[in-house]
């Protein structure tokens, strides 16, 4: 805090000596370059997605474009793979929160401690969250849990048990602890850094007041990581939502739609069927969906996070 | 004056350094043909960026690409599927006056008459293969049994029994399993057409309902289940090559062009003990064997045409296959494609197979894939281009029925109302 | 438990520690191992540990592909992107900060909700208005796309951490005469080191692990690591060390990076969660 104070008081230095002084204006200005740049970014290809969504366009279909109202939209909604989608897509958020909140919270635990080269473990202990989505996915799908030749199952093996199938038999679990891997880093980082923060002597204290490990955790560590496990479940659910390159290496979406979520229902119609109309409608669809958890997360998570 | 002669020079020059951009698939064929492209560069002064992408992304990029008229590539690489469509959109350049000296004439017929639309060829073949059982004589040895010339699919069942030993990470027989138009549908669609069955009859009334897509989705789906290895419907036609090469496999239906790899030492656990025949039979010959060409074409946006057309006059030529197999070895060139691949001695004493694969890919008829007459052309596809979106659709729904998620019957009657509802939506059939 | 300088809970804290830290960056290690194996041996994780490491797999690689332009593309559509984003998003993210209108709640979900749309929904018109740019493979299209889709991040980062600055300072200086300029050059931006820092290479990970945008809006002068990655992801025969070394490849920049960046990203890196 000394370094901080220190170089506001050398700002407000240098502003005495400053001549120029001017008003303070209205600052909408200065949101407007970011929210214009969004809209711009949200606005052009959404209104196209729009347009096209209302079409039926295909890329390798010479006939034209043609208007045709409300179909795609009934296409969507008279199959079920819609709502398996949503329902998937909504498993990966749930799931790799869950995993990664609980098992992000045992692990900081452990490296809050003492012991030799614990500054160097919980620097590698991030790793996971640097390393791309395509490699993690296929590293993870090949040499991990490849029923055959992969570790897993060579482990498996060695203790007398069978080889599983993991994409075949458990493709949304073996996914969501993919994704799970990767964003562990992520909450180590943030759990880790907001248990720091907590007085060590406040622990001591609890404990000298015969309060059980539990206790301590319980009543003080918690709490004290109510704020930082309110920022993960938000950040996740904002990125795994669209999540896509893991399914894509993986398992594409199957057996059936056992593994299929939004982005991919709609990237089969856009890239395996090239159904610009189609995936116009999911893209619709998806934005209007994107706005509702939004609203949800308003009224949840960022209220608590006092936004 | 000088400027104006310096213009001049530039304008005769033909040999003006050009820079063209090709897409690709990352198979071993290709790559060697990127290896060796820099004989083709030093040759002419022209230089080559590639673009090298696994087989779906690239399909996805370059149809992107192509049918926004996009214009990134100069050369793209396509399939048997896509080169007829895309001619007939008039996306793709015809070549069919690169001169006597390419000789169209060393071309099989068949394998031309696929990259062609009323006669006219719009992409040069670079490899083709058909498809055929591959087995491990060792294993086939040891049960005491041995393969016949073609076997039929019961036969294969049998054998897929008598090898069958998980214990040892051994499999009856493996099989693609990935759903996908290109993936799993590759063995469903030849045992389906020599069962008798087909994509469509002659009004284009889907017919993936019928009695021979029963049988031969049923027998599929039992021999994956009670012989085939963990982990199928992960596994495309790599991850099973894979699979054979580390002597997992004890049989494997699969395309010809994989023999050059499970006969290679350094690719391959099993090179000593890997023997092949046709692929198997049920009632009928028809589309018991796959047919399928890589090829390259020039996108209609290229501007660039005359040094895309001499870099695909080199690479599709007898000469490159000559060169590859000189500097790089014999069993490594690109096969399929000409009369006179198989006429070179050096090829046909390095691979047993050469012969094998050549009447298979002369004997398969994209034509004529079925027992009864159908309207469209392809063993493995459809020439439509709905078949991407149907393929794709009913092989999920198939891989779902192997992981016991529903049962065949409940498989095929989706992908018959879905391939219903394409059709109707296309206008094939009225509503 | 909480017994402090006892050599048996040390040793114990330390184990532990170890074992959860080597567990999770298990999957890194290996594919690190498999680099440097044969293929075959690649398949035989019997013969795990023990294995004659080689070299063959980064010499194919690297001769295959030109690493050092996708890395070097990379690199520069990464960092340009986050400046930019860290140029929009600042004022923003200040403004929202400390002059909160009604509608800012709603203009920072909204930012982020953004976020949530997959990409694959508004690939065909993106490219199609990329084609009339002509910014089809170009970094400028790429960096833009980057900047975009990092935006929401950046400005709510800056807000979360603009949030926990007493406004008492901003208000002395403006009270001394300081104009918008002056508030930001000595006071916000010496205040906010450590949140730039954090936000830049938060960023920058994002960027450089992109991969739909890269791999479908770029062909061959742009492509970034992403785009190599998709050169080795399933090519036909044995190929598990040879992805293996592509991807050590492909992350070991970042990684890097991020373990010397992670004091400053652990220090900015709070969304205003440490209070």
């Amino acid at each position: 805090m000394n370094s901080t104070s220190s170089a506001v008081q050398h700002g407000i230095a240098q502003m005495e000596s400053s001549t120029r002084a001017e008003s303070i204006g209205p600052k909408t200005y200065l949101v407007a370059p970011s929210v214009a740049v969004l809209l711009v970014w949200i606005t052009v290809p959404t209104v196209m997605t729009f347009w096209f969504s209302f079409q039926h366009y295909n890329l390798v279909n010479t006939a034209g474009r043609e208007f045709i109202g409300f179909a795609n939209y009934l296409y969507f909604f008279s199959s079920s793979s819609l709502t398996i989608a949503a329902l998937n897509s909504i498993y990966v958020v749930l799931g790799v929160i869950a995993i990664t909140v609980c098992l992000g919270i045992g692990l900081v635990l452990l490296l809050d401690r003492d012991f030799t080269g614990a500054r160097i473990a919980r620097v590698l202990a991030i790793s996971p969250f640097f390393v791309m989505p395509t490699v993690a996915a296929l590293i993870w799908k090949n040499l991990l849990l490849d029923p055959v030749n992969g570790l897993l199952a060579t482990v498996l093996g060695l203790v007398g048990l069978p080889a599983v199938d993991w994409f075949g038999t458990f493709p949304m679990f073996s996914i969501i602890v993919i994704i799970a891997w990767q964003w562990i880093g992520f909450s180590t980082l943030i759990l880790l850094t907001a248990l720091q923060s907590l007085d060590h002597e406040l622990k001591e204290a609890a404990a000298m007041d015969g309060a059980g490990a539990f206790a301590t955790f319980r009543f003080i560590v918690l709490p004290h990581l109510a704020r930082p496990i309110g920022i993960i479940v938000m950040i996740e659910t904002i990125f795994l939502l669209s999540v896509f390159a893991e399914i894509f290496v993986t398992t594409s979406g199957g057996p059936g739609l056992a593994s299929t979520n939004l982005s991919f229902l709609i990237y089969v119609q856009a890239l395996l069927r090239f159904d610009v109309g189609l995936a116009s409608t999911g893209g619709v669809i998806s934005i209007i969906l994107a706005n509702v958890v939004a609203y949800f997360l308003a009224k949840t998570v960022s209220r608590s996070l006092e936004i | 004056m000088i400027a104006a002669v310096g213009l001049a020079a530039l304008a005769l020059s033909p040999a003006f350094a050009e820079e063209i951009t090709i897409a690709t698939v990352n198979n071993q064929d290709m790559v060697i043909m990127q290896e060796h492209s820099s004989v083709w560069e030093q040759k002419t002064g022209n230089t080559i960026n590639w673009l090298v992408l696994e087989e779906n992304v690239l399909r996805q990029r370059v149809t992107t690409d192509i049918s926004t008229n996009g214009g990134q590539f100069d050369i793209i690489t396509i399939g048997s599927y896509e080169a007829p469509i895309w001619g007939k959109n008039g996306w793709l350049l015809p070549v069919e006056d690169l001169g006597t000296q390419y000789d169209y004439a060393d071309i099989f017929e068949t394998v031309r008459k696929g990259l062609s639309v009323d006669g006219k060829i719009f992409a040069l073949p670079f490899y083709a293969e058909s498809s055929m059982t591959y087995y491990r004589r060792d294993l086939f040895e040891k049960a005491g049994i041995s393969m016949p010339n073609q076997p039929t699919y019961s036969q294969v069942a049998e054998f897929a029994a008598k090898i069958h030993d998980p214990d040892n990470k051994v499999y009856g027989i493996c099989l693609r399993g990935k759903p996908g138009s290109g993936e799993n549908m590759v063995p469903i669609m030849t045992s389906v057409n020599t069962h008798g069955g087909k994509w469509f009859d002659m009004t284009w009334n889907p017919q993936i309902n019928g009695e021979a897509w029963h049988k031969a989705v049923n027998l599929y789906v039992d021999l994956l289940n009670k012989y085939g290895p963990p982990g199928v419907t992960s596994n495309g036609y790599n991850e099973t090559r894979a699979l054979f090469a580390s002597g997992n496999c004890g049989m494997w239906i699969d395309a010809t062009v994989a023999a050059g790899y499970l006969f290679d030492p350094a690719e391959s656990k099993v090179a000593d003990t890997v023997a092949f025949t046709k692929a198997p039979v049920a009632d009928v010959p028809n589309g018991a064997a796959l047919q399928w060409a890589w090829a390259l074409a020039i996108p209609k946006s290229s501007i660039k045409t005359e040094v895309a057309k001499s870099f695909m006059a080199w690479a599709t030529s007898k000469e490159y296959i000559r060169e590859v197999g000189e500097k790089k070895g014999w069993i490594l060139i690109p096969p399929g494609t000409r009369k006179s691949t198989y006429d070179l001695a050096e090829y046909q004493k390095v691979a047993p197979f050469a012969n094998f694969v050549k009447d298979a890919i002369l004997s398969a008829d994209p034509t004529n894939p079925s027992k009864d007459p159908v309207p469209y052309t392809g063993i493995t596809y459809a020439s439509i281009p709905e078949y991407q979106s149907i393929g794709t659709e009913v092989g999920q729904q198939i891989a779902a029925a192997l992981t016991g998620q529903q049962t065949v019957a409940q498989a095929l009657a989706a992908g018959q109302a879905f391939t219903e509802k394409t059709m109707e939506q296309s206008g094939y059939l009225k509503k | 438990m909480e017994k402090r300088g006892t050599s048996s809970s040390t040793v114990l804290n330390f184990i532990a520690g170890w074992a959860a830290v080597i567990l999770l960056i298990f999957p890194i290690i290996w594919m690190f191992l498999t680099s440097f194996k044969t293929e075959i041996d690649a398949l035989s994780p019997e013969a795990s540990l023990i294995f004659q490491p080689t070299l063959d797999n980064y010499r194919t690689v690297l001769a295959r592909s030109n690493y050092l332009t996708f890395a070097l593309n990379s690199v520069y559509t990464s960092v340009a992107a986050t400046l930019l984003a860290l140029l929009v998003g600042f004022p923003a993210a200040y403004s929202m900060a400390f002059l909160p209108t009604a509608k800012t709640r709603q203009t920072l979900l909204w930012i982020l909700s953004t976020k949530m749309m997959p990409p694959v929904g508004v690939l065909v018109p993106i490219y199609i208005l990329y084609r009339d740019m002509g910014l089809i493979d170009s970094h400028l299209g790429l960096i833009l796309l980057f900047m975009f889709a990092n935006l929401p991040i950046v400005v709510w980062m800056l807000y979360s951490f603009f949030r926990d600055i007493p406004r008492d300072i901003l208000e002395a200086a403006r009270i001394d005469g300081a104009g918008l300029w002056e508030e930001f050059r000595y006071v916000l931006i010496p205040l906010s080191g450590p949140a730039l820092a954090s936000t830049a290479l938060l960023s920058i990970i994002l960027c450089w692990n992109e991969a739909f945008w890269s791999i479908n809006l770029t062909t061959t002068k742009a492509a970034t690591l992403a785009a190599f990655i998709a050169t080795y992801s399933a090519p036909q025969g044995l190929f598990w060390a040879k992805l293996s070394a592509a991807a050590v490849l492909a992350i070991a920049p970042v990684l890097v990076m991020g373990w010397i960046g992670q004091r400053h990203l652990v220090r900015g890196l709070t969304f205003g969660a440490v209070k």
